[in-house]
């Protein structure tokens, strides 16, 4: 229940708020769905380094989460997204992008099958419009509770063994997109193996009354020396999704519901997603303009660039060659410490089909407060710019 | 009195309103030697403020601020000639169950609110933005050109055709479609394909019925919200500000700039009539019986008004005569301006709240509003009215005095021919019913009265000059719009005769404190005169 008098605190905290605040040591905060979430805490290398190499621990709770119930839930999420559901069993959870009418990627997000108690769906925006207005003739009910679970991402090579310390069982058998439940002093927990960071990690979820508790257990494994855990915030987690690949909608792209002039939505083959797409399966929404789009050639794409050198391609200009024509641009980017190299995601006009043989990006970048305009090749790079084994490893190392 | 015996002014505007004062400063820009005659002993026209209660300043009829077209506030360098358009905060509409809406001015406490009322209306107002931001562009992009004549075969016609339909296919062949309903719809209707709350809908609408003479379930209100949208304060589009010293604030600094362009301005200089001879405009005659010759003359007054009445109509063309007879101008509008002793407690508001100073509305359903419109076809004032109330003085000190406060009360409906014509016992009932239907929502607000300025249409057609009282100068239906504007063949800025032009809200792009009527105007009197153009073009792309 909303009060009143809630324009008071414009931020929402979430109920790990307290924990959070006191390892934030320089109070830099931002917004994320309007909860205030960290953005650096400490040292960004330090976070970016815990999810690579330790363990780290990130408040969830602000992700968009919806539940849907009812006889005809699995109908109506088949009918929603891309990507065919019908394979997806009880405790498995899958990545999907849903369109509108247009083949145009509304968002993406992930779905749980939680058994008898439906599904959950996880997004970046807020969609529950689109879920009611989708549904009709569905019988199914559709609750949005983004604040009634509390939620932890718990990233890293050591992310297994800390939640195993923390008293969390049984996380050996767990798969890559599998879901688990177990007791944790006293009350439940649902663990999935699941993230946003590209590396062995799960996300562990709770009712908010006991957030605190799943919180002080794990950091407990800190405090009696076991493990190196750290909080980290918003920045190091976009450094690693870019290194791990994943596209973040509103930043790599326009939102179909938010795109204001004509032609910056963006279909999921332009998007590089095309892989969730099943053009085999019954009826979805976006299907008949996707079906045609696929058959003729694809005119732009959102690609993975290796950026050569070590100056940042903010925001840059990409080109068919040095000073050549222009093709795309730069939607965001990171230097990855643990490739040593710049990362992006940009948006390039393709020719009859194809990626331009050659892409370069106009990089203009300061030293003292002097700029300086440079020119860098660049690769794209089909797959993700990084993977490690011990994403997948059943069961996994201890580190 | 000036002695101008024998002298021959470059160009005369009549009328000082906003638009004749910034098509006369663009002229005087480019070296004219102009003239401005306004039949009030102030200027501003609707864009006034005046002192009618000691320290207390009202802004007799616009209130805020958004349409006007930073473009023309850069060009007249508007900033150094005094005016400050600082932005407002948020509206809110008072429900008669005891709670409220707040569009808060701030995006996550205004999306949080609208939640509170309904979760599903917090998503769909993300597609309700998206979506009036893709008219809002289209139209942006019209507001300072001139629109083409569809009847006319010029080069120069076919080249805004060519515009005109580039914008059209910058968007989807969807896009296109939505777009004619859109033009065409209620604005209830257009709602109701977005939000599901009653107060939610009511509060949305209300920018769709102010100034004319149509309800929120008939056809064509939806393009008035977009006109009350389209605006912005520094790139917020849809923001609207006060301007600092009230509205009259925004003449002055017009006027400022034109005076030091060499520009000239009479007040309490009525024009009787224009002169023409030999199917040209050569200057004018005052109700004083003065003649004053100009090679170009320029009508900031309303359609009718021009062509009915400071023009003989045998000089017209009988085709004008009829269309400007038959032009749609229906007053629908009042105004109350209240000095108050001290700031009213809205009971409803928790202490500290920030809405207090923005729109605060008091019509919680599309059904009350659509009520209050029949009242108006009956010839009745409403007696559920739909008003805008704002209280600028919070934080603008040059209104009342410390501690004290100025309220500007806005009202739709209020008839211009009411049963049995308006007397001051009408006018006075009038202003009672405004003032109850706030009190209801705060019981000190009456105790609080010191003074009230209370405005029927007939009284702003008798200041103003407004005919009817109808505030933007002509409905804004699509019949009246862009080439449409006064009428068709006449939508160019260019009257019946050479040499006479018109320069106010009742050409495109319409009613509001805009200037794009006055600036429109100019350029195209400086294009016949083959002067040096000193009207900017828009900012592009926005
Ligand atoms: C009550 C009310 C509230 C409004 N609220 C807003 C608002 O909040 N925001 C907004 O943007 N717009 C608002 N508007 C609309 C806006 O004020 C008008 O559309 C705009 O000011 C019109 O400007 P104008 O220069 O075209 O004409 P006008 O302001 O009508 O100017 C015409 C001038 O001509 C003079 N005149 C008339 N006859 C003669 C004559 N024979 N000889 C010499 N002079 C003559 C008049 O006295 C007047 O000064 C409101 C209007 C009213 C009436």
């Amino acid at each position: 229940m909303v009060e009143k008098d809630h324009f008071r605190q414009v931020l929402q905290h979430s109920p790990f708020h307290d924990r959070i605040e006191e390892h934030n040591l320089i109070k830099n905060w931002m917004s994320w769905n309007g909860y205030q979430t960290a953005r650096v805490l400490d040292t960004l290398s330090a976070e970016y380094f815990a999810i690579r190499s330790g363990c780290s621990v990130m408040d969830l709770t602000p992700m968009e989460k919806y539940r849907i119930t009812g006889p005809d839930s699995l109908a109506f999420l088949n009918r929603l997204v891309a990507r065919d559901l019908s394979k997806l069993k009880p405790n498995r959870v899958t990545y999907v992008v849903w369109c509108n009418d247009d083949g145009k990627v509304l968002d993406d997000g992930t779905i749980f099958h939680l058994g008898d108690a439906g599904y959950r769906l996880c997004s970046q925006h807020h969609q529950l419009d689109w879920l009611l207005i989708s549904s009709q003739g569905f019988d199914v009910e559709i609750a949005e509770e983004t604040h009634e679970v509390a939620a932890l991402a718990v990233q890293g090579p050591t992310s297994c063994a800390v939640l195993r310390a923390a008293g969390i069982d049984g996380l050996d058998q767990l798969k890559p997109f599998g879901i688990q439940y177990t007791q944790l002093l006293g009350f439940e927990v649902m663990v999935s193996r699941t993230g946003y960071t590209g590396d062995l990690g799960y996300e562990v979820w709770t009712e908010p009354r006991h957030a605190v508790d799943l919180w002080d257990a794990i950091f407990a494994t800190k405090h009696r020396g076991l493990y190196d855990v750290r909080v980290i915030g918003l920045d190091a987690l976009e450094m690693v999704r870019i290194e791990a690949g994943f596209i973040m909608p509103g930043d790599d792209f326009i939102t179909a519901e938010t795109a204001v002039r004509a032609d910056h939505d963006r279909s999921p083959f332009e998007l590089g997603v095309g892989w969730t797409v099943n053009l085999d399966k019954p009826y979805f929404t976006g299907k008949g303009a996707l079906i045609k789009e696929k058959s003729s050639a694809i005119k732009r794409r959102l690609v993975k660039l290796v950026v050569e050198g070590n100056k940042p391609p903010v925001d840059s200009f990409l080109y068919d060659a040095m000073k050549g024509k222009r093709i795309g641009t730069i939607k965001s980017q990171t230097w990855s410490p643990i490739l040593k190299a710049n990362l992006a995601m940009a948006d390039i006009d393709y020719i009859n089909g194809k990626a331009p043989r050659e892409i370069w990006a106009e990089i203009y970048y300061q030293k003292e407060l002097t700029w300086h305009a440079t020119w860098a090749r660049t690769t794209v790079s089909e797959k993700p710019f990084w993977s490690h084994p011990r994403k997948s490893a059943t069961p996994p190392g201890p580190y | 009195m000036a002695n101008n015996r024998g002298k021959k002014y470059d160009a005369i505007v009549i009328g000082a309103g906003h638009n004749g004062l910034t098509n006369a400063a663009f002229l005087a820009k480019a070296g004219l030697d102009v003239l401005v005659l306004e039949k009030n002993e102030y200027i501003g026209g609707a864009t006034v403020s005046r002192e009618l209660h000691e320290g207390w300043k009202y802004s007799n009829c616009s209130y805020v601020c958004s349409l006007f077209r930073p473009e023309i506030y850069q060009a007249l360098d508007l900033g150094r000639h005094g005016l400050e358009v600082i932005p407002l905060q948020g509206s809110t509409t008072f429900m008669q169950n005891g709670d409220y809406f707040g569009s808060y001015h701030q995006p996550t406490v205004r999306r949080r609110e609208i939640a509170r009322h309904s979760k599903r209306d917090a998503d769909a107002a993300i597609r309700f933005d998206a979506d009036l931001m893709k008219w809002c562009r289209l139209i942006r992009g019209f507001l300072l050109r001139t629109p083409p004549n569809p009847a006319s075969l010029k080069p120069r016609d076919a080249w805004e055709f060519a515009y005109l339909v580039k914008q059209f296919y910058g968007l989807s062949e969807s896009q296109i479609y939505e777009f004619i309903r859109f033009f065409t719809m209620s604005i209830a209707e257009y709602l109701e394909e977005y939000f599901e709350s009653d107060v939610i809908l009511a509060h949305f609408s209300g920018g769709s019925i102010i100034g004319t003479g149509l309800g929120v379930y008939s056809p064509g209100t939806a393009y008035v919200l977009l006109h009350h949208a389209m605006g912005d304060v520094d790139g917020n589009i849809g923001s609207w500000g006060f301007s600092r010293g009230g509205m009259g604030a925004i003449a002055k600094s017009i006027a400022a700039s034109f005076s030091s362009f060499g520009g000239e301005i009479r007040t309490a200089a009525e024009v009787r009539q224009i002169r023409v001879a030999g199917r040209r405009a050569v200057g004018v005659v005052l109700v004083s019986g003065e003649e004053i010759d100009a090679s170009v003359v320029v009508s900031n007054l309303d359609a009718k008004r021009t062509f009915l009445g400071v023009m003989d109509p045998k000089d017209l063309p009988e085709d004008l005569l009829h269309r400007a007879e038959n032009f749609k101008i229906r007053g629908s509008s009042g105004k109350v301006n209240i000095a108050l002793d001290g700031l009213p407690n809205m009971t409803a508001l928790p202490q500290g709240s920030p809405l207090t100073r923005g729109h605060m509305h008091f019509t919680d359903t599309l059904e009350r509003l659509e009520r209050g419109y029949d009242d108006w076809k009956d010839n009745r004032w409403s007696a559920d009215p739909y008003v805008d109330a704002l209280i600028p003085s919070q934080f603008d000190p040059t209104l009342a005095p410390p501690g004290k406060h100025m309220m500007s009360v806005f009202v739709q409906y209020c008839p211009y021919d009411v049963e049995g014509g308006w007397s001051d016992e009408k006018r006075d009932a009038f202003g009672a019913t405004v003032i109850d239907q706030i009190a209801q929502y705060s019981p000190d607000f009456k105790s609080m009265i010191l003074h009230t300025e209370v405005r029927t249409p007939l009284e702003l057609e008798n200041e103003v000059g407004l005919t009817e009282g109808n505030i933007f100068q002509g409905e804004l239906t699509l019949d009246q719009l862009m080439f449409n504007r006064p009428f068709p063949g006449y939508a160019q800025y260019r009257g019946p005769v050479k040499n006479m032009y018109l320069c106010s809200s009742s050409t495109h792009p319409g009613g509001g404190v805009m200037g794009a009527p006055g600036a429109n105007s100019a350029r195209e009197i400086l294009k016949d005169l083959r002067r040096l153009n000193t009207v900017p073009a828009d900012f592009g792309d926005d």
